[in-house]
């Protein structure tokens, strides 16, 4: 294994600045990686020939001085985002050889940042799922293990693939999209940081649909500083989403002083769930213990209608995917089951193509919307979801931002949960409520279970205060000096 | 209203109607792609258009503009908050498995707009709501043995569904409602109008009831594509719900497809039962809050509407119900005229255009007043050489046949034929003398009380003269000379 | 709310879904499970709460009326499982 997968996004980028190695070198150690890692099933698709070439090309950009803010950097992409005649499966059969004739807006801004493309990450079937375990391309496998067991685990979900490769140092950074926790929870089950934005600060355009009103793409790396500078190369304004927001992109390392004295810091008793490991409350303790130590005051807060989130999500992103997903009909792209008339051919497809999860969605999503059930579940769930919202812009009044654990649990065996989908939908239960109401929130690797596998805190914040999140975070993440390495590499 | 005589009493039809308009703009609802009528298969397609995976809509401000308007012209309420909803089903020629429309909240709420019926009477018709929406591709059936084909083209062009009230009560009212709906749009050029290129189709609503009963159940005729065929799509659907309610049946709640060709109409019920729209708003796009001020801009340079002018041409020139609900039918009709009657008789040219001018424009195929070999201004000196008395309106027809051949102006027609009517006394007495001196015989006639002969002398004087002689002033010499 | 398997087959038509008949009467199990579930919602009284729409707190942005688009039907056709003459094939739909 080469030493140069080891560095971080931000050593790797001054380092290319310094001329210590080229965006060649980076990039060839980078493939070769993702080659030793194949048994993780990280990848759907690899692109080397396009990720050396793109490095030539970066390499020559620096040559001439016009080095962007990822130059030369290789960086998975979650094959949700659509790229310019690169298989793009969303993990699903109904996809079947779909080259997109264009390139999503977030992966166009990381390439115009001088990134270089490694690949097409493995994720949940549409990014329905929190174990990557209804990819129509197989589970992935965490690179990391239990102490002394040799049991395959998963990475979470649904951005699994993403989170495995930045594990296992294939990837210096990864795209992810989070809809109810797909950024945040993969992050804490891999060891990494994971951000999940505001809603309406990266574009969704071409990024295939799951939840347009939840849908929010992020960045997956191995430091908070990563993640930043990550951040400002894929988000920004798009006049093609009517839901990006035309706020300018602040730089982001800027924010993180490290000096975070007299920031409020809310505590959300609900968080608190019968049932929780010992362990998740044990690291929240820890994470609360090294904010306080570093000036912050604790504040106890309230977050009433948390205990609704979960059912609430669960009845909007389904009714949003449900109508999201009529496209996938066999007529324009992807899949086609033939059949004698119409009807019968899209029935064949979409029998066909989904699987099983994402056909419980969209039968759920059907459901909730259809005539007699409309107000009973749908507008239901929508009027809570403005109380949930208003929870959290009451909570903001009084602290800055919310700490609370990622994940209910460590990552789970892959067989794990399959055969009930309630208690796999838990695994949402604390990613859920912010993504509601549209607010950030950063996945920072805290500390390992008792088992050794890496538990995450989760930090959430104001409406497009990225940049305190960041600077929270690298002082949870100094404190934690989380160093353990994946049994995969280690 | 028509009251259809049945065998067990009278029936009363009540007719609504629904309009897509499709909005005049060079770009479609959410795309940017183009609008023009008979491209290429496929050629005006956007990304977003085809559906294609994470593609986005994003609206065009010129469908709102073009909504407003409208709804203004309407007489209607702007709804200054309005939201998109998807209205999911599954169709070969509808990409996305939704089309985006509105519903709970539309763009325009309640107007008004009144009929110009046959009789010169005018009647109100309600609008119910304005609301946008998207139109669908095309599906092709008769090109392949076993394949339907799809062009996207019309996918996402920017109809304006226009509901009216059930104020309706007979064909001839739901025909005069099309003719002016399609008479506003065009004025404001939020619609061509145009029923054979689709770009304006009508849903008929309709269901029956003894006078003064409440509503009765409705079936809804779907795609009619012209004024006529609405007609008699209604006259159709009347007969046959009268005859199901006087044999005892009940009406089904249903869709109906009119077949022109055959003059028949079906069920498609089949289709129906399965339709469950599942209507929710949409997450890609936000609510539509309209400019209070915008929308006030756009109320002060609306062009004047039929009504107004109507009344105006009635006023300003005099001109009666009919003829000035006949002028301002059309804005270039309107315009025309006024061109003409400016500085004339108002009468006297509202004749001349309605009745030879439109004569001709009917009997040349392919002409319209753009293109027609006589323009306002030849019309115009037509019109002027009678008021002169140059020529009698006799002539003047004579001579408008002429100039509309070929497309030469009065005065030099008159002079080439040598037209010009005789106004000079002195040769006018000439003749006058000689007719009397050659029939002393009619001459004691018409002096013993046979006033009629009066007619014959006139006509022998415009004969005389090959029809030059000025008849007012050979009526007037005649008179005295012989009284 | 239990759902029966009348009404998942409804909603699989409404859906077009084909689910093979052995696997119905699971997935009606399934659906009730998680329609009981999210039943707790109605525990709570929203009487005079708006439903939210979008967390975006701004006003829906508008184009400008330019053709910017289209004229690639290369790319619209392109990945088309079948077609013919510049137009996408289907099953013939007998209306």
């Amino acid at each position: 294994m080469s030493k140069l997968t080891h560095l971080t996004l931000t050593e790797a980028r001054n380092g290319l600045a310094k001329g210590d190695f080229s965006a060649r070198e980076l990039t060839q150690a980078h493939v070769e990686a993702v080659e030793v890692c194949r048994s993780l099933n990280a990848f759907i698709t690899e692109t080397p020939d396009q990720a050396l070439s793109g490095a030539d090309v970066s390499d020559e950009r620096r040559r001439k001085g016009d080095a962007g803010v990822l130059e030369g950097i290789p960086l998975a992409i979650k094959d949700l985002f659509c790229t310019q005649d690169v298989l793009t499966t969303a993990g699903s059969h109904i996809l079947d050889g779909f080259q997109p004739q264009y390139e999503s807006t977030v992966s166009a801004n990381l390439w115009s940042a001088g990134a270089v493309m490694l690949g097409k990450t493995n994720l949940d079937e549409f990014a329905m799922g929190s174990s990557n375990m209804t990819s129509y391309y197989g589970g992935v496998e965490n690179p990391w293990r239990r102490s002394g067991s040799n049991e395959p685990l998963v990475p979470g979900g649904s951005s699994g693939g993403s989170a495995a490769a930045v594990a296992a140092r294939c990837a210096m950074g990864a795209t992810g999209t989070d809809t109810g926790g797909s950024i945040r929870q993969p992050a804490a089950f891999c060891g990494i940081v994971g951000m999940k934005p505001t809603y309406g600060r990266c574009s969704r355009w071409g990024t295939v649909a799951f939840a347009s009103s939840l849908d929010q793409a992020g960045p997956m790396t191995r430091t908070v500083r990563d993640a930043a500078i990550m951040l400002r190369g894929m988000a920004g304004h798009d006049p093609k989403d009517s839901t990006s927001v035309n706020t300018p992109v602040p730089d982001y390392e800027a924010a993180m002083t490290g000096d975070i004295r007299g920031l409020k810091v809310g505590i959300p008793k609900e968080y608190r769930i019968d049932g929780t490991p010992a362990e998740i409350d044990a690291v929240w303790q820890q994470g609360i213990e090294w904010l306080k130590a570093a000036g912050a005051e604790m504040v106890d807060i309230s977050l009433p209608h948390t205990k609704y989130a979960l059912p609430t999500y669960y009845i909007i992103a389904p009714a949003e995917a449900s109508s999201n997903l009529a496209r996938y009909d066999g007529v324009r792209y992807g899949l086609r089951v033939p059949g004698d008339t119409l009807d019968e051919m899209y029935e064949a497809t979409r029998g066909e193509g989904f699987g099983a999860e994402v056909k419980r969605r969209i039968l759920i999503g059907a459901y909730v919307l259809s005539a007699g059930y409309y107000d009973a579940y749908y507008n239901k769930a929508r009027r809570i979801r403005t109380l949930i919202a208003n929870d959290f812009k009451a909570a903001y009044e009084k602290v800055d931002v919310v700490l609370t654990p990622t994940a209910p649990s460590a990552a789970f065996g892959m067989g794990d949960k399959m055969d009930d989908p309630v208690a796999m939908y838990l695994n949402d239960v604390f990613t859920v409520p912010a993504s509601l109401a549209g607010l950030p929130g950063v996945s920072i690797p805290a500390g390992l279970s008792g088992d050794g596998l890496p538990l995450g805190l989760q930090l959430l914040g104001q409406p497009f205060e990225e940049g305190t999140l960041m600077k929270v975070a690298e002082v949870l993440e100094t404190a934690a000096e989380f160093d353990a390495l994946p049994q995969i590499i280690s | 209203m028509t009251i259809i005589e049945g065998k067990t009493g009278p029936w009363e039809m009540v007719i609504g109607l629904e309009v897509h308009a499709q909005v005049i703009a060079n770009s479609k609802l959410f795309s940017g792609a183009a609008t023009a009528f008979g491209a290429e298969p496929n050629s005006q397609v956007s990304l977003v258009d085809a559906a294609m995976p994470g593609m986005l809509p994003v609206i065009n401000e010129m469908a709102v503009e073009q909504a407003i308007k409208t709804g203004l012209g309407l007489n209607a309420k702007i709804n200054l908050f309005s939201e998109f909803e998807r209205k999911n089903y599954f169709y070969a020629d509808l990409p996305q498995g939704y089309q985006i429309s509105q519903f709970l909240h539309p763009i325009v709420g309640e107007g008004t707009i009144i009929l110009d019926l046959e009789d010169g009477k005018t009647r109100e018709v309600g609008i119910e709501r304005l609301h946008l929406e998207q139109d669908a591709g095309k599906s092709l059936h008769d090109q392949h043995p076993t394949m339907s084909y799809i062009d996207l083209n019309r996918s996402g062009v920017t109809l304006m569904e226009i509901v009216s009230k059930p104020d309706m009560r007979s064909a001839e009212e739901a025909g005069a409602y099309l003719r002016k709906l399609r008479s506003i749009l065009r004025y404001l050029g939020t619609c061509d109008g145009n029923m054979d290129e689709g770009s304006m189709r009508a849903d008929v609503n309709l269901s029956m009831r003894r006078p003064g009963d409440p509503l009765g159940t409705r079936t809804e005729t779907k795609n009619v594509n012209s004024i006529r065929f609405v007609q008699q799509s209604i006259e159709l659907e009347a007969r046959r719900q009268v005859a199901i309610l006087e044999e005892g049946g009940t009406i089904d709640q249903e869709t109906r497809l009119f077949d022109a060709s055959k003059g028949t109409s079906r069920s498609m019920r089949s289709k129906e039962e399965a339709h469950d729209y599942r209507y929710f708003p949409d997450p890609d796009l936000l609510p539509l809050n309209v400019d209070a001020d915008w929308v006030e801009s756009l109320k002060k340079d609306l062009p004047e509407l039929p009504d107004a002018k109507k009344q105006r041409f009635m006023d300003e020139f005099g001109l009666p119900v009919y003829d000035a609900g006949v002028l301002v039918a059309d804005q270039e009709t309107a315009a025309f005229y006024e061109t003409i009657a400016k500085g004339r008789d108002p009468k006297l040219a509202a004749n001349w255009v309605i009745g030879e001018y439109f004569g001709a424009l009917n009997r040349t195929s392919g002409a319209n007043l753009t293109n027609a070999p006589v323009d306002a201004t030849k019309l115009g000196g037509l019109i002027d050489l009678i008021a002169d008395g140059t020529i009698s309106g006799r002539t003047a027809k004579e001579v408008f046949e002429a100039m509309w051949d070929s497309g030469k102006d009065a005065g030099a027609i008159v002079e080439e034929k040598g037209l010009k009517q005789i106004s000079d006394t002195g040769a006018l007495e000439g003749v006058i003398d000689q007719l009397i001196t050659d029939n002393p015989g009619q001459v004691e006639q018409y002096q013993g009380g046979n006033v009629k002969l009066i007619g014959w002398f006139v006509g022998q004087v415009m004969k005389a003269t090959q029809g030059k002689a000025n008849p007012g002033m050979v009526n007037q010499l005649l008179k005295k000379k012989l009284d | 709310m239990a759902v029966d398997k009348d009404t998942v087959a409804r909603i699989a038509k409404l859906a077009r879904i084909r689910i093979p008949e052995e696997q119905q009467e699971a997935l009606t199990g399934e659906l009730t499970e998680i329609l009981n579930w999210v039943e707790q919602l109605s525990e709570l009284d929203t009487e005079g709460v708006e439903p939210m729409t979008s967390v975006v707190a701004m006003t829906l942005p508008q184009r400008q009326d330019v053709v910017t688009d289209g004229d690639c039907a290369d790319k619209v056709l392109k990945n088309a499982p079948e077609g013919a003459h510049g137009f996408f094939a289907v099953p013939k739909v007998v209306e």
